[in-house]
């Protein structure tokens, strides 16, 4: 690894391991003063647990951290901040009841005699502001202010307390393409001034655009590494999954049939002036994109009959359901695979067979009496169709991998004949293997033609694996992309509500 | 199972001691009562640890303890005049229409269980002060028959659900009536006439048998298992969790209906004031003793019926080692001790559990991988 003659900040073969994973083993970076390196890699490739060992929330087992070439121990957020690293996380951490000069100096207050010196805050605080190019007072409500500029606003705050060193983990995540500009503006001003910046996204557009360099990881270790005029959509992807995207996902294109999903003006709770209408044929597999809070969880919850739908009417297979609760979902044969796993999809504290037979339960009761027999029969085929990586059927599935954990989920409705399936973030948290198996497994399903509508916001997941793609923006489909009009640009076009841009 | 094999252990414990201490802890009398306030209290258990499984509560069982032994009452008091096997459905019928209120509130509503039920334990006990005028109701317990010559009731059918023996008042067939001759023959009724056992004690195990069955045997069972453990994942299975839930309390008001029923015909009047007072206290703590977890989704038929029978076997000994002042903060440290002991046992083994795994994934990858705080990284 090219080590910078002034690196700010440097790891040394860094490892760190949790209970039956190892989370990362033997990282290596260094970070230049002024220099914004983005750090690449697929859900669970240990991105997250390297930036929280560099901002003290957790510990390395091994390996050493040296800031301006001195070895230190970060072993809380208090002293990252000491040592000028400041970590913004990707949900916000701001108080939304307190002013934003409130906000920018929380735990830090300047005091006089013991008491809070306001004006010293707010005095202070405009410098900050400045900085970031914010134009507010900071006696605002932090409350009024959009997502953006409170983004802008957790960067603030991590320049008083003098940060040198910030990291952003996905800070686009819920940004719309104007917020965006301005923080790309913001930190290429943060660089000027000699500010480093370690960039986290799943959006590679975005860190073609921000990073001066990139690195990449894979599985907890270090995959590869991008220099500015290698930082290209390909090369990227190659580092991060290990090999050719045409490879990795098994999508083939194929005829779709009939109409078995038919969703006419649905009004989803909370975005009801929005009135959604869209189909899905057999055999086809339909992305649904946009920004976190487009209302796509929302909707397919809807759909499955979890929340009620205000308005609008479901048919599958020709057959109006009702939607007043899962059941009816569940008994036309449409099944969600749903975003949280362990809140939703599973009872993490039952059994691997208790979970997989719960929802077809009744199907094969005698006299309200468990078929043992049959959910024994059952578990063990969707145990080795799946490839669930379990000791046994009455392994506590909490103890089960992320991945594992997943194809559980999806075994519950496997063995009830789906005609539809709804998958939300199926590939959420998991490893790369699983992922592929995943896809593996919705090419076969729609191979046999099981309509499917899954919501990613991975990119690269809604081009490789989808037939269309439907882009939701603020409640609603804001435009639908075949599969050659498919690209990340087109897809963040209607994502943030701009009109798509056709050449 | 393991914890109850404990818990079998402390019981037999507390009942050596105790008789070391004093042997009349052991004679017939004794013994006879300890059984049927065993019996009485591991129903009345039995009931809320269904609404426990659910992640729930019902604080009303003694209220309702009450409430029944006053309508019961009151229901074949010669005003009335109802037949008791008449009496005793209705009573039911109005403690199961009970249980599905709290459901209904608890499910449609969203108010909490313990709002409710707390609710239910004020009402139930008032309405019982209120149709009894606050008076001490005569029971329908054979003494207070035969005091009183209520020919009309059947007594045979009372003793069957009491003390199992009708022969004080065997059947005159010159008179056509029961004569009321305490010098009679006591002859067992048929069913307690071939097994030697408390009639408390035959429905206790009949109920448990029943619920355990239910519990662990039926599709319902495992539906009020997931919800307990997690509501919002069994809706996702599209399991009718409000349904399931009205379930538990139905059956929680049943069983404490049933309860209410047996503890009337054993004694001679019901004050409607005081009686019952805290059993439903006792009714959770016997399910907690026998691992139902107030988090919802554990519990244990078997485990209700040992932790009941610590209960009253600990209730009886502090009687008897004359410490009677001491009773509640000896049953409140047992109970204590016990949840203290179990949730050591549980910490201890997740770390056994975590150590073994990590050793285990030096081989292969099986584990949390995403347990970690942020699953995004």
């Amino acid at each position: 690894m090219p080590q910078s003659k002034s690196a700010l900040l440097e790891v040394r073969s860094l490892s760190k391991r949790f209970p039956g994973v190892q989370a990362l083993s033997n990282i290596s970076l260094s970070i230049a003063a002024g220099e914004s390196v983005a750090v690449i890699g697929e859900n669970g490739a240990g991105k997250s647990t390297l930036m929280k060992i560099l901002a003290g929330i957790q510990s390395q087992d091994t390996g050493q951290i040296l800031i301006d070439g001195k070895q230190v121990r970060i072993s809380s957020p208090r002293e990252a901040q000491e040592f000028g690293i400041a970590l913004i996380h990707q949900e916000l951490n701001l108080c939304d009841n307190l002013d934003v000069g409130a906000n920018i100096f929380l735990g830090r207050e300047p005091r006089t005699l013991g008491f809070i010196n306001h004006t010293e805050i707010y005095k202070r605080s405009e410098e900050v502001l400045k900085q970031v190019g914010l134009d507010v007072s900071p006696n605002t409500l932090t409350s009024e202010l959009p997502i953006g500029k409170q983004q802008l606003i957790e960067i603030a705050k991590s320049l008083s307390a003098n940060a040198r060193l910030i990291i952003m983990d996905e800070p686009t995540s819920s940004l719309s393409t104007k917020e965006v500009g301005a923080l790309f503006e913001v930190i290429k001003n943060l660089k000027a001034q000699g500010v480093s910046i370690v960039y986290i996204s799943h959006r590679l557009g975005e860190v073609i655009e921000v990073a001066d360099r990139v690195v990449a990881m894979r599985d907890g270790e270090y995959s590869g590494e991008l220099t500015t005029k290698e930082i290209t959509h390909d090369n990227m992807v190659r580092l991060m999954i290990g090999r050719e995207l045409d490879e990795f996902y098994a999508r083939v294109s194929h005829t779709p049939g009939e109409v078995v999903l038919k969703v006419d003006q649905v009004q989803v709770p909370g975005n009801a002036q929005h009135k959604i209408s869209f189909q899905v044929r057999a055999g086809e597999i339909v992305g649904v994109a946009g920004l976190v809070g487009a209302g796509r969880t929302e909707l397919v919850q809807v759909l499955f009959g979890f929340d009620r739908a205000l308005g609008g009417t479901v048919h599958v297979c020709g057959k109006r359901i009702a939607l007043k609760s899962t059941r009816d979902a569940i008994q036309a044969g449409m099944f969600l695979v749903p975003e949280d796993r362990k809140q939703h999809g599973l009872i993490i504290e039952m059994m691997v067979r208790e979970n997989i037979s719960l929802p077809g339960l009744a199907r094969h009761a005698t006299a309200g009496m468990v078929d043992q027999a049959y959910e024994i029969k059952n578990a063990d085929e969707m145990i080795k169709k799946l490839g669930v990586k379990t000791p046994n059927q009455e392994q506590i599935t909490q103890f089960l991998s992320g991945g594992n954990q997943q194809k559980v989920v999806i075994a519950k409705w496997l063995s009830l004949g789906p005609k539809v399936l709804l998958l939300d973030e199926p590939t959420r948290g998991i490893d790369i293997g699983a992922k592929h198996e995943i896809y593996e497994m919705m090419e076969d399903l729609a191979k046999r033609g099981v309509a499917i509508l899954f919501v990613s916001s991975e990119m690269e997941e809604v081009i490789g694996m989808s037939d269309r793609t439907l882009v939701m923006h603020e409640g609603q489909i804001a435009g639908e992309l075949s599969r050659d009009q498919l690209n990340e640009e087109s897809i963040m076009q209607l994502a943030t509500g701009q009109q798509l841009i056709t050449n | 199972m393991n914890k109850n094999l404990g818990m079998l252990v402390l019981l037999i414990v507390i009942f050596v001691v105790t008789t070391l201490f004093q042997n009349r802890f052991v004679d017939d009398l004794n013994i006879t009562n300890l059984i049927n306030w065993t019996s009485l209290s591991a129903i009345m258990g039995i009931g809320v640890a269904f609404v426990i499984i659910t992640g729930g509560i019902d604080l009303s069982i003694g209220s309702m303890v009450a409430l029944v032994g006053c309508l019961l009452g009151i229901f074949i008091s010669e005003d009335v005049g109802m037949h008791p096997a008449a009496a005793i459905i209705c009573v039911l019928g109005i403690s199961m229409l009970i249980g599905l209120t709290y459901g209904l509130l608890i499910t449609q509503l969203k108010l909490q269980p313990f709002v409710v039920t707390l609710c239910g334990l004020l009402i139930l006990r008032g309405l019982a002060r209120f149709i009894a005028n606050d008076q001490k109701i005569p029971s329908a317990s054979l003494g207070y028959l035969s005091q009183h010559k209520l020919v009309h009731i059947p007594i045979p059918f009372i003793s069957w659900i009491s003390d199992g023996y009708w022969g004080m008042y065997k059947w005159n067939n010159t008179n056509n009536e029961y004569p009321l001759d305490d010098a009679g023959e006591k002859i067992a009724l048929p069913l307690f006439q071939w097994v030697s056992i408390l009639p408390p004690f035959f429905y206790l195990l009949v109920i448990a048998i029943i619920a355990a069955i239910f519990l662990n045997k039926t599709v319902w069972g495992r539906y009020l298992m997931a919800l307990g453990k997690n509501e919002q994942a069994a809706k996702f299975s599209g399991i009718n969790t409000n349904m399931m839930t009205i379930l538990a309390y139905v059956i929680c008001s049943l069983l404490a209906g049933v309860a209410g029923v047996l503890f009337a015909v054993n004694m001679p009047s019901v004050d409607p004031g005081s009686h019952g007072n805290f059993y439903e206290l006792y009714a959770i703590a016997a399910a907690v003793l026998g691992g139902c977890s107030l988090r919802g989704g554990e519990g244990s038929i078997f485990g209700v019926l040992i932790g009941s029978a610590i209960l009253s076997v600990l209730r009886n000994s502090i009687e008897f080692l004359g410490i009677r002042q001491l009773e509640f903060a000896v049953i409140g440290s047992v109970i204590l001790a016990g949840v203290i002991f179990d949730e050591v046992t549980r910490k201890v083994m997740a770390r056994r559990r975590a150590i073994q795994e990590a050793a285990m994934a030096e081989t292969s990858v099986v584990g949390p991988l995403d347990d970690a705080p942020n699953p995004s990284g």
